[in-house]
């Protein structure tokens, strides 16, 4: 399987999206496109685990090389493990559901669309690039697109969420770019990341460069304190733009902690593991008692993301394989997940033009579908068995369980204890939207959700349900590979 | 050997009862999704009946002994070697008598509701929540895997969380769903933990090999996991109490209890099954699951189970003795019963003679799930006729509802442990165990089924005779023959259920007991029973006001019990005054204003600086010239004197 297919798709489809003459047909070629590479990441996965049924064990499947600038050893070099096959198929999911919820976009349909698919090209490439530069390249067009798409399509105060959002994320970036150089420069000249990982790099500069890395990649993933971006680029954000924010963005970062900053420095990421495990879990904890309090539902499930992206951090931090499956297991649930999540409440304000709970009520009357796939998501929220949350979740207190001294035992009930926290907020969501007396009147002429909608809700109802109940594909999957990270860094 | 496929059906009927009726009850199966939902529950009871019949008398008995089968078992998700959530289905003596409670007792609901929800908007939904939560407990009654049943676990506290929500526009009931589903998430954080530990202690998460390797002494697991220890508790009885507070939060036991009452806001015959059958036994379920452990390993948490058990029986049977509304009266009774399972488990011993305890509780379990099921459908079809759950608005009605009526006295007989009623044996059972080896809980059991006695006669005479029922509005039956089938079926059961020989089927380790039976240890309780019904007798078959004035006459003990010993106040203190204003509301204030403040003034900083710096960039040549020339004068300076 060439691997510039996944590069090659999304570029066919931004270029034919601004060639495109109307909004119809700007609407059906992006649908068309994320169509095609649904099929690509289906036909990925497919050739991926054919490969390895057949015995192919080597650590990267699918590699190219192209040299880029001989002279400064920068090259194109792709390849996938399990791990960039799971994002993959991810990104592929979140990008035609988030395609299909903006159907009714009336302002500058084109330059909507286009964005959106620059934004899921950027995260293909970032999920399978092996060199840090090009890595870091795709990193950056994913960002650009987002300042615009909350700054345009954006509501509320649009343009300081997208100023926050693009400083903070470029602050990331800066540090991203700094421990890169650093590693280029101790390492022998050399961005692949698969030869620096053969490197044995100075224990001492890996004690500088990898919190460069990990707390740069982990401002797109909401570290705590370096989240605040996250609940005020939400709100502003138009549908589509909070479910590729969280579904896919906050993944980039937590992807980029694991693949690069712990991978190739992993005497940097036992030195600082401790530091991560207390951030997660005050991140995971302190998300939670935040959420309760939200009025707004893009605020719930933006804080909420805060809390459930902390469990990523969480497995990395615990430095075990199966905490480290689990971790990679979350960000896939939680992509699917909040992007849903997004999905509905964006749904529920087109209609109700509001996203305060307490202004709506018993909308179960009047919009059962959507309503129902609320349902869905807020158990897949609070851990539902048979739900995607459920199995991440598991795998990751699983796995942190094994780490057997105090420190890590409390951090993994301290973690633990956000069940609780998360089924209040959900349930008082859920409970004053959908359920209760019907408080408005005018709702009863609320239509329920269009074909689009519903095309999008049980793609990604789809997604958490394969995960959900049999998660044994995604686990084959991820396992293997957090076994050759774990290989590196030795441990459990 | 045990037919996989039949046993494998019983659950996945009624799963695909919920996803057909989910998926398509509410366009194309309007009218037939009743008889959809119940034809598929028949053929799970008749598969159910007949393992039941094949395990009991064909192959499970081996030597004398019953056996433990697992004939299937499907990795579910591995997190190491040896370490995964298998999905399986374990068959031994308990697993199948609890196929063939929760089996029968849906069914009898099924029937039911079909006279009782007749006519309902969401006629489809909730047949199809109904077989969700069927599939959820047979699943967990089957579990052979300690995360298994915890997948269960959860699933049918999501199907009592949508069914108690069923009436979803009324605000009462929306509160109550979500009470039950929080606190009893409050008790899985315990369950969750206490897997985490027994599964770490143990390297598996089997059932049966966590049980063998947990319970032979000098096994490298216990020795590895006495070792460790916390706060002076070995991880193993953390593990184990943890375990248990799951299971207490299932089984509404104290303190943990505070949602039961409130799940009465769903549909009656909701509350026949998940409420008082099936559901909230799950946690006594449980600890007999592992009882092994319990007994071998942690002895101290088994005692402490035994208490647990104990007060919750004695304080809901106080509360109930107080309470006005029919369906409330029932759940402390519900409480209070599931407290004797549980401390006869408490009191019972893992071989050696002191077995009997552990028959005993789930021989209760098993009869109590046919009366209290009956009790329920009973006051169904009495709600059904008053359209009121008040007690004040009800009375007379034996002569208007005469099967109700019967059902409704054999079932109350039962409960108050009279004979020849079901509850006489298994109660007598539970007393002879608790008299054998815990005296103090004894006392308290045995004063409770005083106590039993009065508030379901108190129930039962205010409902059936007391002062005459006035007819408001036109005059309805008693309900069709689906609403008194069930009622029927379930008094055969109440009033018979006591003669099978509970203790040749169901022990500890598989081997027959046998049941120890005095009749003279029997005077006591029953006559204790007996006073309580003539004190019934006495205050409510006439309409008076010596119930009031002995409520006065007790001033202070029934202001508290009526207001259930302000245990519901408690809560909401901590959950409204402490979790919301103290750590809510200051966690999301704290993120506004100081994490994002900093990062904020990081903006503004940075911005006031670039303002300042920006006047320099004025694009004036002359101003350049001055900072040129100053510029040249400072090097001039820093070269003359600072070159040496």
């Amino acid at each position: 399987m060439n691997l510039l297919l996944l590069i090659g798709a999304p570029l066919l489809t931004a270029v034919a999206v601004l060639l495109s003459r109307n909004r119809e047909q700007v609407k059906w070629i992006s649908l068309a496109g994320s169509v095609v590479q649904l099929a690509v990441a289906f036909v990925l996965l497919f050739a991926y685990t054919g490969e390895r049924a057949a015995g192919n064990t080597a650590q990267m499947l699918f590699e190219q090389h192209h040299v880029l600038f001989a002279s400064l050893n920068i090259n194109f070099h792709f390849g996938v493990d399990g791990i960039s096959v799971a994002m993959v198929l991810l990104t592929s999911f979140v990008l035609i559901a988030g395609v299909l919820v903006s159907w009714n976009i009336e302002k500058m349909t084109k330059e909507f669309y286009f964005l959106l698919i620059l934004l899921a090209l950027g995260a293909y490439g970032f999920f399978i690039s092996l060199d840090l530069f090009i890595l870091f390249f795709f990193l950056e067009i994913s960002v650009i697109p987002k300042y615009l798409l909350i700054g345009i399509w954006g509501s509320g105060k649009k343009e300081y969420s997208a100023n926050k959002l693009a400083l903070m994320l470029m602050g990331g970036s800066a540090l991203i770019l700094v421990g890169m150089l650093g590693l280029y420069f101790t390492a022998g000249h050399s961005f692949d990341i698969m030869a620096l990982s053969q490197k044995n790099i100075p224990t001492n500069v890996q004690y500088i460069i990898f919190p460069l890395l990990f707390v740069g990649f982990g401002v797109f993933t909401a570290l705590f304190p370096l989240h605040t971006w996250v609940p005020d680029g939400h709100s502003s954000a138009p549908t589509a733009g909070s479910m590729f924010l969280a579904g896919i963005s906050m993944k980039l970062g937590g992807y980029g902690c694991l693949r690069v900053a712990t991978y190739l420095l992993p005497e940097g990421a036992k030195e600082y593991a401790q530091i991560i495990i207390v951030l997660s879990a005050i991140a995971i904890l302190y998300g939670a008692f935040a959420t309760m309090m939200q009025k707004d539902l893009k605020y719930i499930n933006a804080y909420s993301s805060v809390s459930h992206v902390g469990f990523s951090l969480l497995g990395i931090g615990m430095l075990t394989q199966t905490a480290i499956t689990g971790a990679l297991m979350q960000m896939v649930s939680h992509g699917l997940m909040t992007a849903l999540f997004f999905a509905v409440i964006g749904m529920i304000y087109d209609r109700t033009h509001t996203r305060m709970v307490n202004e709506m009520g018993g909308l179960m009357k009047v919009m059962p579908f959507i309503t129902t796939v609320l349902f869905i998501v807020g158990l897949c929220s609070l851990g539902l068995p048979g739900l995607s949350g459920f199995v991440a979740e598991m795998t990751v207190f699983m796995g942190s369980w094994q780490r057997d001294d105090l420190f890590h035992r409390i951090a993994t009930i301290a973690a633990a204890m956000s069940i609780v926290v998360t089924a209040v907020y959900i349930l008082r969501a859920i409970g004053n939207t959908a359920m209760g007396p019907l408080k408005n009147a005018g709702y009863l002429q609320l239509k329920d959700a269009a074909w689009n909608e519903k095309l999008a809700a049980v793609i990604l109802v789809a997604g958490i349900l394969a995960i959900g109940i049999a998660p044994g594909w995604l686990n084959d999957l991820l396992r293997p590979a957090a076994e050759e990270i774990m290989n590196k860094i030795g441990g459990k | 050997m045990p037919n996989s496929t039949a046993i494998a059906l019983i659950p996945l009927l009624p799963l695909a009862g919920f996803l057909l009726l989910g998926l398509a009850g509410r366009k194309y199966l309007k009218n037939s999704s009743g008889i959809i939902g119940t034809a598929l529950l028949l053929a799970s009871t008749v598969l159910a009946l007949y393992t039941a019949y094949e395990y009991f008398f064909v192959y499970g008995r081996v030597n004398g002994v019953y056996q433990q089968f697992v004939p299937l078992e499907i990795t579910w998700l591995e997190f190491s070697k040896g370490v995964s959530i298998n999905i399986s289905l374990i068959i031994d003596p308990i697993s199948v008598m609890m196929l063939v409670v929760v089996t029968f007792v849906s069914l009898m609901v099924h029937v039911y509701s079909l006279g009782y929800m007749k006519g309902e908007e969401r006629f489809p939904t909730y047949y199809s929540f109904l077989g969700l939560f069927t599939f959820s407990m047979l699943g967990l009654v089957l579990s052979g895997n300690i995360f298994q049943i915890y997948i269960f676990w959860e699933l049918v506290g999501v199907s009592s969380f949508l069914l108690i929500g069923y009436y979803y526009d009324k605000p009462s009931a929306v509160a109550a769903c979500k009470k039950a589903f929080i606190v009893t998430r409050f008790a899985d954080l315990g369950f969750l933990i206490g897997i985490l530990i027994l599964s770490y202690s143990a390297g598996t998460l089997d059932f049966p090999t966590l049980i063998q390797r947990l319970t032979s002494p000098g096994s490298d697991e216990i020795k590895t996991a006495v070792t460790y220890s916390f706060l002076g508790i070995s991880a193993l009885s953390w593990g184990a109490m943890l375990v248990f507070i799951g299971g207490a939060g299932k089984s509404a036991m104290f303190p943990l209890h505070i949602w039961l009452p409130d799940a009465m806001e769903g549909p009656t015959p909701v509350s026949a099954l998940i409420h008082a059958a099936t559901m909230v036994v799950a946690g006594v379920y449980l600890v007999a699951r592992l009882f092994p452990v319990f007994a071998l390993t942690t002895p101290a948490v088994l005692e402490i189970i035994g208490w647990v058990g104990a007060v919750s029986a004695i304080i809901a049977a106080v509360i109930a003795c107080t309470q006005t509304d029919i369906k409330r009266v029932l759940a402390y009774s519900t409480m209070s019963q599931i407290g004797y399972m549980m401390f006869a488990l408490g009191v019972s011993s893992y071989g050696g003679g002191g077995e009997s305890g552990y028959t005993a509780s789930l021989f209760h379990l098993f009869t109590h799930a046919m009366f209290k099921a009956l009790l329920f459908l009973g006051a169904g079809a009495v709600i059904h006729f008053v359209h009121s759950n008040e007690m004040k608005d009800m009375g007379g009605l034996r002569k208007y509802l005469p099967i109700t009526h019967i059902t409704f006295l054999i079932a109350c007989l039962a409960i108050a442990g009279i004979p020849p009623f079901a509850g006489f044996f298994s109660k007598e059972a539970i007393l002879l165990a608790a008299h054998e080896n815990n005296k103090a809980i004894y006392w308290i059991a045995l004063i409770t089924s005083g106590l039993t006695a009065f508030y379901m006669f108190r129930l039962y005479f205010t409902i059936f005779w007391n002062k005459p029922h006035v007819i408001h509005g036109e005059k309805h039956g008693e309900g069709g023959w689906a609403m008194m089938l069930p009622l029927v079926l379930l008094a055969v059961g109440a009033a018979a259920a006591g003669f099978i020989p509970f203790g040749e089927f169901v022990s500890p380790d598989g081997k027959p007991i046998e049941s120890k039976f005095h009749l003279g240890f029997s005077v006591a309780p029953v006559a204790l029973g007996v006073g309580g019904i003539i004190a019934a007798l006495w205050l409510y078959k006439k309409q008076s006001d010596k119930s009031t004035k002995l409520a006065a006459s007790l001033g202070r003990l029934y202001k508290a019990a009526y207001h259930k010993f302000y245990i519901d106040e408690i809560y909401l203190f901590i959950t409204r005054k402490v979790l919301f204003n103290l750590v809510g509301r200051p966690a999301a204030w704290f993120d506004r204003h100081v994490v994002d403040g900093l990062v904020n003034l990081a903006g503004n900083t940075t911005q006031a600086v670039s303002e300042g710096i920006k006047k320099v960039q004025s694009g004036k040549v002359q101003q350049y010239a001055i900072y040129f020339l100053a510029g040249v004068i400072l090097l001039a300076v820093l070269v003359i004197y600072g070159w040496k």
